[in-house]
């Protein structure tokens, strides 16, 4: 039991002792092309039925995680589940040893089964954290030397860095006194020291014990309140359970989950029903961005950067293979799984191109929905790829988010704003960072007066920031949605929803009186404006200036009057 | 992208005919909607009329794959079913084979239909015949060509091919990087 507790992640747990070599734990791949583990490895440990078959090529396998193997959590898990299309969200297939006490599994206990386990999961988090509690305070008031935790100082600093950094069990107790500091300042600090010095010391024993980069770790702990930027930083250490996905086209979820159940232990990248195209191994939060577009039959669809090809099948699957979907990947050799992924799921209605997604509108445009989920640091996703905890930098950054904000623009000029049922773009990233999400949607709002957000229709997530440090967004932000590993326990991701409206008429009024109003002169009484020698020609300049302003309403998206009625009606 | 020859539209319909017969009328004239062949890059797909007018617009270095992919011309002129025609086989085939489930996995890896595997078997299927391949579930598995007739059968060993594989599900994952 108390495994699966762990991972639910229903409840802030305290920060855990760390087991020694943590960091060197072989991750198990859930990425979707990671799970099809060669055939031909598994074939040769396929043929003894009682051993249990991981589903990772990592080759040095501790016990522990063999053991994990086979256990197949294909529930998401979390409270918050979203209720929306229960169809294509699959039931959960524990072959946890823990849970046999109760008799084998069926399809018809096995929801029931499922959701005791989470109340159970929720009943243990719940005791963890009263203890806490308990503890708390009474070590805040008795225990004096937790009271005056004192923080090194710059020269212990340098000293400690020279020698080679702290104990990670020394790092650890900092972390945690830092937290216990800053979440009461005014009580617990050091009269002499400043808030920022703690925080300083905060960031970089983070950054040490959790293996980030300086720079990331701030940049990740300035998200969330302190004692929730831990929880952050643990949950990354922590897989998320695997998702699977009912291909609806192919077969019903009830069908599918008893065949799976029959089949008992067998690694879930290679059954013969995944071959047939039955499910899609796919990340919980890739279900969010499709859901929020919500696609309509018979609609023509855009998706960007489609590679592997989870949310084109999935849109495919929505619209029952009617209308197109156009799936674009700038990489040609992801194109190939992207194009095995479709076949093999039965979606008919699928175009794959190969295109830079900033050339798009002049590929093709009149599209009724768009599904544009950039290219993005990965923050949400440290999980999955650790590497992202070193090699992503401030210039990483710029550029990604420099790509974003012109893909975004590409996206909604995509879009046909008079499409009946339509008029979409649904923006997603599997970051987390606001230069990357709310700072790109808040671009795209001030370049094209005619798309507003709107609601994204998932039911869970925190809300966008409408300001984030310094920075002021739209107030309208708060309908994007947030979504982070240690909350929801699925990847940490953003999607944010825009309505493409027309490009209004009288929009071309205001801008135009925008533009009228230039600095005012105030002219004192009987003072008369000095008369300009330089001699500019108001009427030769007329043509010119309308010539530029016609070139900056366009720029801004709006409708331009045609050239002859725009010079008559000025 | 370009619609098929003469001989190419005879090369894949001979290849068709011999999994589906006479089935390929419905292939070609549907009620619900016009589909069309169409050449792109060696590959043969099966498309809709719409979605075929505007995947025109993808130039054609940058157009990967359109509707479902059916096969390929080898570069003699002849032409191979690929996998991704399975669906269509499945739908209309006229000779079918049932693997047991110990013989499903054999088979997806790419292993020949041995008589031990055999569940089931369509009635009176000669020999040479084209065959798509099932599991005991119904779920098409594959496709193949028959190595005896259903009569002949009976007293082959238990050892003994019987469906000669000529594509299977585990391509997506063996042959991705090629089958594309």
């Amino acid at each position: 039991m108390g495994r699966r507790a762990k991972n639910k992640q229903t409840a802030p747990e305290p920060l855990p002792i760390p087991s020694e070599g943590r960091p060197k734990t072989p991750k198990r791949k859930a990425e979707d092309d990671g799970q099809q583990s060669s055939l031909k490895k598994i074939k040769s440990s396929g043929s003894s039925k009682g051993k249990e078959v991981p589903t990772n090529r990592k080759k040095d396998l501790t016990p522990e995680s063999l053991g994990r193997g086979d256990v197949q959590e294909l529930d998401l898990g979390s409270d918050s589940e979203p209720e929306a299309d229960p169809d294509d969200f699959d039931g959960g297939v524990d072959s946890d040893s823990e849970s046999d006490d109760e008799g084998p599994i069926t399809a018809t206990n096995m929801e029931a089964r499922s959701r005791k386990l989470d109340a159970q999961a929720a009943r243990d988090a719940q005791l963890d954290l009263g203890i806490n509690q308990r503890q708390g305070p009474t070590d805040g008031s008795d225990d004096g030397d937790l009271v005056t935790f004192d923080l090194p100082t710059a020269e212990e600093r340098e000293a400690e860095k020279k020698t080679g950094g702290a104990e990670l069990q020394e790092v650890q107790r900092r972390i945690q006194d830092c937290v216990r500091v800053l979440t009461d300042f005014k009580a617990l600090a050091a009269k002499s020291r400043s808030r920022s010095e703690y925080i300083e010391q905060l960031v970089s024993d983070i950054s040490t014990y959790y293996g980030y980069n300086e720079f990331l770790a701030e940049k990740l702990t300035q998200l969330f309140p302190i004692a929730e930027a831990i929880e952050f930083f643990e949950a990354n250490e922590i897989q998320r359970p695997v998702t699977i996905r009912t291909n609806t086209l192919r077969t019903r979820r009830r069908d599918l989950a008893q065949a799976l159940i029959n089949r008992g232990s067998v690694p879930i990248g290679a059954t013969p029903e995944y071959l047939a195209g039955h499910y899609m191994l796919q990340a919980a939060s890739s279900f969010l961005p499709v859901i929020a577009l919500a696609p309509q039959p018979s609609e023509r669809i855009l998706d960007m950067a489609s590679a592997p090809g989870g949310k084109t099948t999935y849109m495919s699957a929505l619209m029952q293979n009617t209308g197109i979907v156009f799936a674009n990947d700038a990489n040609k050799l992801r194109t190939k799984s992207l194009t095995a992924n479709v076949h093999r799921l039965g979606c008919k209605n699928v175009v794959v191109c190969s295109y830079d997604g900033r050339e798009f509108p002049k590929v093709m445009g009149g599209f009724d929905r768009v599904l544009l989920d950039a290219p993005c640091s990965g923050t949400g996703v440290i999980s999955k790829d650790a590497s992202v905890k070193v090699n992503k930098s401030a210039r990483d950054f710029t550029l990604l988010s420099h790509l974003q904000k012109q893909l975004i623009l590409c996206a909604i000029d995509s879009v046909d704003s008079s499409s009946k049922t339509g008029g979409y773009v649904v923006y997603s990233t599997c970051s987390v960072t606001v230069d990357e999400n709310e700072a790109v949607i808040d671009y795209a709002l001030r370049k094209r007066p005619n798309v507003k957000l709107v609601d994204t229709g998932l039911e869970f997530g925190r809300e966008g920031f409408s300001s984030y440090m310094g920075k002021t967004f739209s107030d309208k932000l708060s309908l994007t949605r947030r979504f982070y590993p240690h909350v929801h326990n699925m990847d940490g991701f953003y999607v944010a929803k825009l309505k493409v409206g027309r490009r209004a008429k009288n929009a071309v009024d205001s801008a135009s009186r925008e533009v009228d109003e230039g600095p005012v002169e105030v002219l004192q009484e009987g003072e008369t404006l000095p008369k300009d020698e330089s001699g500019f020609d108001e009427e030769a300049d007329k043509p010119f200036v309308e010539e530029a302003k016609r070139k900056r309403m366009k720029a801004k998206g709006l409708r331009v009057l045609p050239r002859k009625t725009a010079v008559a009606a000025s | 992208m370009r619609p098929l020859t003469e001989e190419e539209q005879a090369a894949v319909f001979s290849k068709l005919a011999n999994y589906i017969g006479k089935n390929i009328v419905h292939l070609v004239d549907r009620n619900d909607e016009a589909y069309c062949f169409r050449l792109h890059r060696d590959r043969v797909y099966y498309v809709s009329e719409s979605s075929m007018r505007l995947a025109i617009s993808v130039a054609r270095p940058n157009l990967v794959s359109l509707g479902t992919c059916f096969g390929k011309f080898s570069k003699s002129g002849k032409f191979k079913l690929h996998i991704t025609a399975l669906d269509y086989l499945a739908q209309y085939a006229k000779y079918k084979v049932w693997v047991k489930p110990n013989g499903e996995m054999p088979f997806l890896y790419g292993n020949h239909v041995v008589k031990a595997h055999l569940g089931r078997i369509t009635e009176d299927t000669p020999e040479h015949q084209g065959v798509v391949v099932y599991s005991m579930r119904d779920i098409p598995l594959g496709f193949g060509v028959t190595a005896r007739s259903t009569v002949d059968t009976r007293k082959l060993d238990p050892t003994a091919i019987l469906v000669y594989r000529q594509a299977d599900a585990g391509e997506y994952l063996r042959d991705e990087d090629t089958l594309f």
